[in-house]
């Protein structure tokens, strides 16, 4: 028998699983999933205390690939937001976990993204951030960065748009931003988040394979590639290996390769930075965007403000789907308060 | 009991007309006259004679015109009624067209701030000093604008003999019991109570005595009572963002579901409501919170329905239980959003894309909205599926006198969902989409649920009977298969229509919602004529077969509803084709509630071609 190492909820990592994954080999997107089992496993969370959401997208569909044992909701393009926060409040002892996309989240939802944010809902949301369309193959999203050339698209003339800066505005009380290849911060991160309450926003760049379908796609790729356009066909994407960075300390910078060959610039805060101070948050997001670096690491918490189950005096500890009828429906002298309201 | 007939005859050679007129006041919106108006409602149900109160208000804050229209009809009769007998003119821009619309032989008051020719000598008028009554009254300088609308409150209730005392306790009521405010309002109607004793002389039929005919029934306006029906329900979780005619529906469950259910010892709440940013955002909570096992409603009107169609197709194929509250108002578009209109069925039966069939519950009095508040818990739930409850602006925002609120005596439905111990209890596993009952309806868990194997994944996309994502054909098929099955059922659980029948009827109307009262009134003008027909009001669909029956068994059936392509009429036509030829469309789609004149004379001409 194989020696299975159980966590102090006595599960093994299996028991984190979910189902096998139908997105490309090689996605970003797999990675984070495999640092939200490995968060979860070493977190001792039970997965039944745990609901897991998304919106649509490649992104979207990874819940199916994770917990198992969850309760799942994939739900709507960009509409994932409203439906966490009127699930939280099913049974407000439960986490939540929810997975969307940079196009399910900066652009169809980016009105619900902000709200969530304002409405401080106890979750931690992870933005599997492409800057294109995954799903429905390759166009611009709103975190494409501006000057960009798309092979059906053309360049993109707009200004992106920051995930983290967003979040921000929006009085987000935990904000990172990490790197799909740099799986102990990504892990760290989410465990970080999962232990916060209120929302975690954690926007994890996850380069995505067939953003080689593209123009500037020439270097730096099997040869396969260059025969196989136009890349229509997700059996048509070669296997690549996903990106993965190693060791990375803190307050380093590190350059990395895209799959289409561009490069980001990742740099990590440093350890002795205080995520606690707004204006610090401010300073160093504004610093690194004209540094033209991607900062990485828990940018921002504030663990003060009460979260969105907080403010609605619900039951210690027990769930309002278990209310009884008695508890829920009126007495039967109270139909005479009630017409005796009327006139 | 004959069908409203103007009169001809000179002032002096009438009779008194007592208990039988409709009185509109005029006024600017925004100008407190809403006050006024209940005022004169209330008083004259306290007094025992049947009354309605229609508000036809402009969409804007301020300064458009507004009227205020009551009937008061000694025969029980709500509708609404093309004549307005009494009419108090207080806006000058609407002055001209007021003056005219007073039914000859009938009286004109308007204050005399207004200065207008009178160019009619076949009605009496009047001009009475609201302004100065209110001075008079010593209302303070500052709130006189505010009471000048309650000098027509005096001057009708001297002229029409209206018991003073009622009206004070409307104002009670209205106050809350709290004196200034009662005692300011009741200074300018005493004032101006006596001024016209001194200074009016009646030449006009129109007058009020005090009746029976009120005891045993509550005034209340349809969204209020859906509200307190959704508190009767178990409601846990409320997601709304603000549209006319919808509002008052979410904001009266806000500001009584403390009094109705927070308990001594209890140790939180048993609910939680939430103004969603915009539609989408407000159906996904409640679909959210359906989800996770809360009775849940949001509610809304057209323009909102539109806006959560993709979430409505989401909870109808993944099969969770939500209620929506539509209080529809006219479109398409923002079209008119102070108007009633029926005019949402088939978009929101049909709501969603690809094949969809949503349930509808039509409530037709403020009674059936408190009940169908409760109801559409116990159906969605049970059916797992959204329910539509379609109400509209003239039901869920006027003031009706309907019968009392009752009690739900039978226990909360809450359908088919397992617990631990349910679970543990099966023989066979769990599967969250197969059909063991043969009825569609499967068994569902919801988050929190420790239990090994509860768990499910909620999508939108095809899925087999373990709620695993499959794109198999014939998994498709037979889960929407299924869906019709359950469709189906659903027939048995939804309300069915209230039948009211004449001897002999070879004709059927076949209406529903804020119809009513005026299907009811021309059902005995109709009779009255020598033409009796049977009526039936449906209350939901899925249709039940005594529609069938009912189709079946007449001549022929006119289905009268308030939008413009015959909505419900279509349904029928696609629900029952064999009997097509039996079915007849009538409409009104004005904005206005119906009159029971429109519906004999539209019913007589169809007959008589
Ligand atoms: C209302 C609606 N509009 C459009 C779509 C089509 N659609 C599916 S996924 C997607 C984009 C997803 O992009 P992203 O969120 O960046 O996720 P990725 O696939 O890149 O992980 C779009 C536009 C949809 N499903 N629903
Ligand atoms: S298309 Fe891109 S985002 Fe989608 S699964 Fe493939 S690599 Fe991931």
């Amino acid at each position: 028998m194989p020696n299975i190492q159980l966590n102090l909820v006595g599960l093994s990592k299996n028991d984190y699983r979910g189902a096998q994954t139908t997105l490309c080999a090689g996605c970003g997107h797999n990675s984070i999933s495999n640092q939200i089992i490995a968060a979860a496993y070493e977190l001792n969370i039970v997965p039944e205390d745990v609901i897991k959401l998304s919106g649509i997208g490649c992104s979207s569909k990874s819940p199916a690939y994770f917990l198992n044992r969850s309760f799942g909701f994939n739900s709507l393009h960009g509409r994932m937001p409203s439906v966490a926060t009127g699930a939280m409040f099913g049974d407000h002892t439960l986490r939540a976990l929810a997975v969307s996309g940079d196009g399910d989240t900066t652009n169809i939802g980016m009105g619900q993204f902000k709200h969530i944010m304002r409405r401080n809902a106890p979750m931690v949301y992870i933005v599997e951030n492409n800057g294109v369309y995954g799903l429905t193959k390759g166009q611009f999203s709103a975190t494409a960065e501006m000057g960009l050339r798309l092979k059906y698209q053309g360049v993109n003339h707009y200004f992106p748009v920051d995930v983290v800066q967003e979040a921000m505005a929006s009085g987000a009380t935990f904000v990172a931003r990490s790197f799909a290849g740099d799986a102990n911060q990504v892990k760290a991160l989410i465990k970080a988040g999962l232990s916060h309450n209120g929302l975690a926003i954690i926007d994890i760049i996850s380069p995505c394979v067939t953003f080689n379908n593209n123009d500037d796609s020439r270097h730096s790729y099997g040869w396969g590639r260059e025969h196989q356009e136009p890349l229509h066909d997700f059996t048509y994407v070669p296997r690549e290996q996903e990106i993965q960075l190693g060791e990375f300390p803190e307050g380093t910078t590190r350059q990395v390769e895209m799959h289409d060959g561009s490069t980001i610039v990742l740099k990590k805060l440093d350890r002795d930075y205080d995520p606690t101070s707004r204006a610090a948050a401010m300073r160093v997001i504004e610093e690194s965007q004209n540094e033209e670096v991607l900062l990485t690491g828990l940018i921002y918490v504030d663990t003060e403000r009460p979260s969105l189950t907080d403010i609605y005096e619900l039951p210690q500890g027990r769930a309002l789907n278990r209310m009884t009828d008695a508890e829920l429906r009126p007495g039967k002298d109270m139909i005479e308060k009630a017409n005796a309201m009327m006139f | 009991m004959t069908t409203p007939q103007v009169q001809e005859a000179k002032a002096s050679q009438r009779k008194a007309v007592v208990n039988d007129f409709s009185m509109t006041v005029a006024t600017m919106n925004g100008s407190g006259s809403q006050t006024s108006n209940v005022t004169l409602l209330r008083a004259l149900f306290k007094m025992g004679i049947p009354v309605s109160g229609k508000n036809l208000f402009p969409s804007n804050i301020q300064g458009l015109p507004t009227w205020y229209t009551i009937r008061v009809s000694k025969d029980g009769y709500l509708a609404r009624r093309e004549t307005h007998e009494v009419v108090v003119a207080m806006n000058p821009d609407t002055f001209v067209a007021d003056l005219a619309s007073v039914a000859p032989g009938g009286a004109f008051f308007y204050g005399d701030h207004l200065k207008f020719e009178i160019n009619r000598d076949d009605i009496s008028v009047h001009s009475f000093p609201a302004k100065l009554l209110a001075k008079e009254s010593g209302a303070p300088a500052n709130l006189r604008d505010y009471v000048a609308n309650m000098a027509y409150v005096g001057v009708l209730a001297h002229m029409l003999d209206i018991d003073m005392d009622k009206i004070r306790e409307a104002l009670e009521y209205h106050f809350d019991g709290k004196e200034k405010p009662i005692a300011l309002n009741m200074g300018v109607i005493d004032a101006a109570f006596a001024w016209s004793t001194a200074n009016l002389k009646k030449t006009d039929p129109y007058r009020v005595e005090p009746m029976d005919k009120t005891s045993g029934f509550i005034m209340a306006d349809g969204n209020t009572a859906g509200a307190l029906g959704a508190i009767f329900g178990g409601v846990q979780f409320v997601a709304w963002y603000p549209i006319t005619p919808a509002s008052s529906f979410a904001e009266a469950i806000s500001q009584n579901i403390s009094a109705f259910r927070d308990k001594e010892g209890q140790d939180g709440k048993t609910y939680a409501i939430v103004q969603a940013e915009d539609e989408l955002a407000a159906i996904g909570m409640t679909v959210g919170a359906g989800w996770s096992g809360l009775r849940s409603v949001t509610s809304t009107s057209g323009p909102g329905i539109s806006l959560m169609t993709e979430f409505a197709g989401l909870a109808y194929y993944a099969e969770i239980p939500v209620v929506v509250w539509d209080v529809q108002r006219v479109g398409p578009s923002t079209g008119l959003p102070t108007r009633t209109s029926q005019g949402d069925i088939l978009s929101t039966h049909f709501l969603g894309h690809g094949d969809t069939q949503q349930i509808l519950m039509i409530p037709g009095s403020a009674q059936e909205c408190f009940e169908f508040g409760w109801r559409s818990f116990d159906i969605s739930e049970r059916m797992q599926t959204p329910v539509f409850v379609m109400s509209d602006l003239d039901l869920g925002m006027n003031q009706w006198m309907t019968k009392p609120f009752e009690y739900p005596e039978q226990p909360m439905d809450r359908g088919k969902i397992l617990w631990e111990k349910d679970l543990e209890a099966l023989k066979e596993p769990w599967m969250r989409y197969k059909d063991v009952d043969g009825d569609g309806v499967p068994y569902r868990t919801a988050p929190g649920n420790r239990a090994p194997q509860s768990a499910w994944f909620a999508r939108g996309t095809g899925h087999d009977e373990s709620a695993k994502y499959s794109e198999r054909a014939d998994h498709w098929e037979a889960n929407m298969d299924r869906l019709v099955r359950k469709y189906e059922t659903a027939s048995q659980y939804v309300p069915g229509p209230v039948l009211q029948t004449r001897a002999g009827a070879k004709i059927g109307v076949i209406a529903y919602g804020s119809a009513d009262p005026a299907i009811l009134e021309a059902g005995d003008y109709l009779a009255a004529d020598g033409l009796a027909t049977d009526y039936l009001r449906l209350r939901a669909v899925p249709f039940t077969d005594e529609v069938r029956d009912f189709i079946a068994s007449h001549d022929k059936t006119y289905v009268v509803e308030m939008n413009r392509d015959g909505q419900m009429h279509k349904l029928l036509l696609l629900e029952y084709p064999e009997m097509a030829a039996k079915l007849s469309s009538l409409v009104k789609y004005d904005g206005l509630p119906l009159s029971a004149l429109w519906v004999k004379e539209s019913l007589q001409a169809e007959e008589q071609k």
